[in-house]
């Protein structure tokens, strides 16, 4: 029975919507409103990042397709120098330009193959080890047509690399296509006094972060309904209720040590009642020890 | 409930507030304010009329003031803004300033005696030409009229209310209008110029109704350079671009007549290139070459007779008209240290009618300007007074052979300032001029303590408060325990150093910098930048600090260097250096040498390093840190940022040790289509912090990434580069990146949509504060972001740190990778800004403000924790007590807090913070037009006692309690006497 209603209603609004003439219709001018965003409107902008500007999409594992945007694969080179040597191929990235709906393009799957050194540049390498200079990499600044305007360099102290084998870590900063700037090092710390150590395996194990802009966070807007609900519902945080030691502390100290005092004073005031009757000349009584030091204070 | 919240946060807003307020008598105390107005480009003076005599002004910043002709104080003033240049100024109807400003294209009425404006009217017109200001006593049907040339018409405007009476439009393409004759008395106008450079061209024009009379032109075989003197109103002379053909061309009753003469004929020796100075005077102009300055007659038709040559620097005043048909003017000549003021009547050159001999200090150099006013002495003859403006740009009166008054505008231009040390107090040796004795100590305390108890009398108060403010212990020469006693070394555009000190913000010496003076070496002479020289701590009794000045010779980048070394006490300069090479960085390194000099680098501008000073003690202490300096360079134009780090040797050179190659470590580019560099910041090389660990409210641990090296850019889409709305949201965005310098790795990166600059940031400990437009919103922005080092984060056990196992002692490599968290929000601000800058204070305990130079010219102080990432609507009990503030969306501007409180720094440049030797204090001083001093408790003076406190009631009090205590001993012994007799 339920459906037959489902149907209906399904039916009606179909109705509703193919003839548009039997209803009110409106001859006020479409005009694409950038704040609400008009469904249906042509080339609707989000006020959301367009998604050459998206949080870091990088895993080279991540999978995403769609049907409007095109893939394509594309390569581009790194290279590398030792000290002030030539730059020279050291390996390269390859990676799918993803090319969005509204023309602008991104890179996905970045996936790097890394040469292994030749026994010169193993050489290179080990001098650079002994004298504590630069091993200095460079990139393309556009992917689609390198060098682009300039080349990205970045280096790093040669002594930092190697641990077991020689541990490289990139985060490449990326903007659609051109590359900004690349962090080059080793993946971990590489604590100061660097200390001259061979990698036991001479192969490269690299990692590689492809990263975009993040968002700003945006200014809070509070609006006078967010306030006003808020102080309807009372939604105002209670402070904790707290114990009633923790309420009255202050209170309780001083009495205690009041009553403490009067009790000490209740003792004593029998002994020295007693001990008053006693000539000055006895005995010295507690009372009287007790106010001695006192009247010895008072008369230095 | 909501009454119980409003009431919470109403309260906690206004335990905020004393911090920052000021109470009315504490106004003068410790801030100081002077007032400038700039190099003056013209003088009018007004002393026709009985009442205060004027002078007013236009200035080079764009300044129209009148100052009191007795003695220099500033009347009124109006800044007219950096687009708004004043190309003209005169006094209309006795009663009005009139200004011609903007190219031309707006003129204005000031009312003389208050500065309100009384009309304004724009003047637009088919082309831009060389604006001209004509006001003669012209009326046309009883009304006043000023005759404007500019942008290619010519318009008659009336003084009254600045209607246009007529026009009359010059549009042909090629002319260029020099000058606008209105002959006394006649009734027609004058209009000459040059059309297509060679050719003369004459309009007469009926100044009733602007009808085109008459339209002459000549044409001449050479080409002319522009600029026109008017000898007689039916004369004028002009050079030909050669600047080696003197043309003489009359136009006496509509026909053009010319005769050209050689220069070479009236000079034996050839001048070499020849300028016209432009008096106008009748019958006379001078021309100028390197060598000389040349007087010339015009007698008759077209001769001319050299009447002096002088081989002095020579400046001449425009011609005054002292009596009917009479016209003097005058003539300043250096001669030593003295400069000679000559007043001579026009129609004869052997006469004069004032010669005067002053003594002028050497440090003010050379007279540029000169404007003369004449007055009726007590015996009944001429008396001359002549404003001169100097190279320094001060502004001096003479009259009667003496300095009336002087003003050191010079200090409304600053490109740099630094601080040093006053001289340490010698046991003997007396530096203040009043010492306080022991009575006068005693009486201003009585009179205090009279204050404090209300018994005070009206005169009393007063002299309280004149005691105050005059008080010698501000303005003594020597170092103070609190530091606050400082001398403020200002550069300014002029090439002056001047020191001023911080107590009262007098000069204490000023002196104009002979190595970067003009001469054959150095043409062009600029000054860059002021660093600190030489702070020595161990030798401070016998050894002066210094500063170094960089300037280079010509405005280019690649221009020859020029180095400076000035001694910060007396202001002398003991060395000077012309470097080989260009300077386009200076790099003040953290090493010094045993007497104290720092090193420094200077990059020049093929990327050589230059290490400074040169000896081989200096190389040797910067070889052991050779392979540990970096540095970095942002190309604006090209977006591109760079580091760099020392090679070796320099090769090119012949054996120059003190030269170092260097190389390029990393580079980033910033894509040229979609972001353009704006801003840059970068840490205060001489900020402390505190502690690295930040305790958050859960007993939580967090630790600050505090790098040296951390550098802020600001980039914008190259669209949105201009002013703002000219571009729509979605076409505009800021991305922001931290950037660390050694190794270039781009610590964050985050864009703003939608927004624009332009922006300011400051960068300080390990967050940064920026301030931009937001377009969606409409209004202005400021965003935080902090930056936290996570590889510390797990020192957080107590038993690890017991035990040793923790990492916090190891030294930072930025060579390691980053592991940084950020934190940022963005707040709505309602000023726009001119500057921003942080409190800095010695040890950096004193939680911190911003500074924030608004757009009134004024210095805001803001809590930096209204500037914190981690504000959230409903703070927890602990962040509460942590010190977070519930978030809001705007951040407050608390009228309390305005520093400058009252006044305003006119055309604020910058601010700049230093701390005093009392960690909760730093010293504030803002510049731009104005110079503002003052000092500033962040968290109040938590560690002395506040200047009114009473000593004297203390002492009262402590006998008063001694007495009391001796009485009632002596009573209670009595007591117990008695005690034991009963």
């Amino acid at each position: 029975m339920k459906w037959v209603e489902v149907i209906v209603s399904f039916i009606l609004t179909l109705s509703f919507l193919s003839f548009p003439s039997c209803g009110f219709q409106s001859d006020e001018l479409l005009v694409d409103d950038e704040e609400f965003g008009l469904e249906g409107a042509p080339q609707h902008r989000s006020p959301e990042p367009i998604p050459t500007r998206s949080p870091p999409v990088t895993s080279p594992t991540r999978k995403r397709h769609s049907d409007l945007d095109s893939d394509s694969k594309i390569q581009f080179s790194l290279d590398h120098a030792f000290g002030d040597s030539d730059f020279s191929p050291a390996g390269t990235f390859s990676a799918r330009l993803k090319t969005w709906s509204h023309g602008g393009q991104t890179l996905t799957k970045l996936r790097f193959s890394r040469n292994n050194f030749s026994d010169v540049e193993k050489e290179k390498f080990k001098n650079l080890l002994e004298s504590d200079d630069f091993y200095r990499i460079r990139l393309p600044s556009n992917v689609l047509s390198p060098p682009g305007r300039d080349f990205i360099i970045s280096s790093v102290k040669a002594r930092c690399l190697p641990r077991e084998s020689l541990d490289e870590h990139f985060v490449i900063h990326m903007e659609g296509v051109n590359v900004l700037a690349v962090n080059y090092g080793s993946p971990g710390s590489c604590p100061y006094p660097r200390n001259l150590k061979l990698p036991a395996k001479w192969s490269f194990s690299s990692h590689t972060v492809l990263k975009n802009s993040e968002q700003a966070p945006r200014a809070p807007v509070f609006t006078e309904e967010i306030l006003g609900g808020e102080n309807a519902e009372g939604e105002v945080v209670q402070p904790a209720e707290r114990s009633f030691w923790a309420k009255y502390w202050m209170y309780l100290i001083p009495l205690g040590l009041i009553v403490m005092n009067a009790v000490t004073q209740a003792m004593n005031m029998p002994e020295e009642q007693a001990t008053g009757q006693v000539p000055a000349q006895g005995q010295p009584s507690a009372g009287a020890v007790q106010r001695g030091p006192s009247s010895a204070v008072r008369r230095r | 409930m909501a009454i119980m919240s409003f009431i919470f946060v109403f309260f906690f807003f206004s335990s905020l507030q004393p911090i920052l307020s000021l109470y009315e008598d504490q106004v003068g105390l410790m801030d100081w304010h002077q007032q400038y107005i700039g190099k003056v480009k013209q003088a009018v003076f007004h002393t026709h009329k009985t009442g205060r005599k004027r002078v007013v002004a236009s200035t080079e910043q764009n300044i129209i003031a009148t100052l009191d002709l007795r003695r220099g104080e500033i009347f009124w003033r109006h800044v007219l803004g950096p687009n708004d240049v004043v190309d003209g100024i005169d006094i209309a109807l006795g009663k009005y300033v009139i200004t011609l400003s903007s190219g031309g294209s707006i003129l204005r009425a000031w009312n003389l005696p208050d500065g309100q404006m009384v009309w304004e009217s724009s003047l637009h017109g088919p082309k831009h030409s060389k604006p001209l200001l004509l006001t003669r006593n012209l009326i046309i049907e009883k009304d006043n009229v000023l005759i404007v040339f500019s942008n290619g018409r010519l318009n008659a405007v009336s003084c009254i209310d600045g209607e246009v009476l007529w026009k009359k439009d010059f549009e042909e393409e090629s002319l260029e209008v020099q000058q606008v004759i209105q002959p006394p008395g006649s009734g027609f106008i004058y209009v000459l110029g040059f059309a297509a450079s060679s050719q003369f061209e004459m309009y007469k024009i009926n100044a009733k109704n602007g009808e085109l009379l008459k339209h002459e032109s000549t044409a001449f075989s050479g080409r002319f350079t522009g600029e026109v003197s008017l000898v007689s109103s039916e004369t004028v002379v002009a050079l030909d671009s050669t600047g080696s053909i003197l043309l003489t061309i009359s136009f006496h009753n509509g026909k053009i007549s010319s005769q050209q003469t050689p220069v070479s004929n009236l000079l034996e020796d050839s001048p070499g290139l020849a300028v016209i100075i432009h008096p106008s005077v009748t019958g006379i102009f001078a021309i100028k070459t390197d060598a000389a300055t040349i007087f010339i007659r015009v007698i008759g038709e077209g001769k001319l007779e050299v009447v002096e040559k002088t081989n002095h620097e020579t400046v001449v005043s425009d011609a005054l008209s002292i009596s009917e048909g009479q016209q003097a003017f005058a003539l300043v000549q250096h001669a030593g240290s003295s400069i000679h003021l000559t007043v001579k009547p026009a129609h004869d050159w052997d006469s004069n009618l004032l010669k005067e001999s002053i003594k002028m200090d050497q440090q003010r150099g050379f007279v540029h300007k000169v404007f003369i006013n004449n007055y009726i002495r007590t015996d009944r003859s001429h008396g001359f007074r002549a404003l001169i403006v100097m190279e320094d740009h001060s502004l001096l009166l003479l009259q009667q052979g003496a300095i009336v008054w002087s003003r050191e505008d010079g200090l409304a231009s600053i490109i740099d300032v630094t601080t040093s040390e006053l001289p340490v107090e010698k046991a003997g040796v007396s530096v203040a001029k009043v010492e306080l004795n022991l009575f006068e100590w005693l009486k201003g305390h009585v009179l205090k303590l009279k204050g404090t108890l209300m018994l005070a009398t009206p005169e009393d108060i007063a002299a309280i408060q004149h005691m105050r403010l005059k008080s010698s212990e501000k303005s003594k020469m020597t170092r103070d325990h609190n530091g606050f006693r400082k001398l403020l070394i200002a550069l300014t555009r002029a090439g002056k150093l001047f020191g001023l000190h911080t107590g009262d913000g007098r000069i204490v010496w000023s002196h104009l910098l002979q190595s970067l003076h003009k001469s054959e070496s150095c043409r062009q002479p600029i000054v860059l930048n002021l660093y600190q020289w030489q702070v020595p701590h161990h030798h401070a009794l016998d050894e002066n600090p210094s500063v170094l000045v960089v300037g280079r010779c010509g405005p280019s980048s690649d221009a020859l260097g020029v180095l400076s070394l000035v001694d910060s006490y007396t202001g002398k300069e003991f060395s000077s250096l012309s470097l080989v090479h260009s300077v386009a960085q200076v790099i003040p390194l953290p090493y010094t040498d045993s007497t104290e000099q720092r090193l420094h680098l200077l990059i020049d501008a093929d990327k050589h390093a230059h290490l400074y000073p040169k000896t081989p003690e200096a190389i040797d202490s910067f070889q052991s840190e050779f392979s540990n300096v970096y540095w970095y360079s942002v190309d604006d134009d090209n977006g591109i940022i760079k580091g760099y780090a020392l090679k070796t040797k320099c090769s090119s050179n012949v054996a120059d040790e003190f030269c170092f190659d260097s190389r390029e470590l990393w580079s980033i580019v910033l894509p040229s289509e979609s972001e353009k560099i704006i801003t840059t910041a970068t840490r205060k090389l001489n900020e402390a912090v505190h502690t690295q660990a930040k305790l958050i409210a859960d007993q939580d641990v967090m630790y600050k990434y505090i790098s040296s090296n951390l550098l802020f850019v600001a980039t914008v889409a190259p669209k949105a580069s201009g002013e703002i709305g000219s571009v729509t949201p979605e076409e505009s965005w800021l991305v922001v990146y931290l950037i660390d310098t050694v190794t270039g790795r781009v610590l964050h990166r985050m864009t703003h949509h939608g927004s624009q600059g332009p922006v300011q940031a400051v960068l300080s400990e390990n967050w940064v504060v920026y301030h931009y437009f937001n377009l969606r919103a409409h209004r202005y922005e400021m965003s935080v972001i902090e930056i936290y080092d996570q590889s510390r984060a797990d020192n957080k056990d107590v038993w690890k740190l017991v035990v040793g196992n923790h990492n916090l002692t190891s030294p930072v490599s930025s060579y390691s990778r980053a592991e940084v968290i950020t934190k940022s929000q963005s707040y709505f601000f309602t000023h726009s800004l001119k500057a921003i800058a942080v409190t800095l204070t010695v040890k950096g305990i004193t939680s911190k403000q911003l500074l924030i130079g608004t757009i009134g010219d004024q210095v805001l102080a803001l809590d930096k924790r209204f500037l914190d990432p981690r504000r959230s609507v409903n703070p927890t009990q602990a962040e509460r007590e942590e010190g977070i503030i519930p978030l809001t969306d705007s951040l407050p501007i608390i009228p309390q807090s305005y520093i400058t409180h009252s006044l305003r720094v006119e055309g604020l440049q910058s601010i700049i913070t230093v701390a005093a030797k009392l960690e909760s204090t730093t010293l504030v001083f803002a510049h731009g037009l104005d110079l503002f001093f003052t000092h500033y408790a962040p968290s109040r003076t938590y560690d002395s006692l506040t200047e009114d406190f009473s000593y004297a009631l203390l002492l009262i009090t402590i006998v008063v309690l001694v007495a009391a205590i001796f009485v009632t001993w002596i009573l209670s012994q009595r007591k117990e006497l008695q005690d034991r007799w009963r």
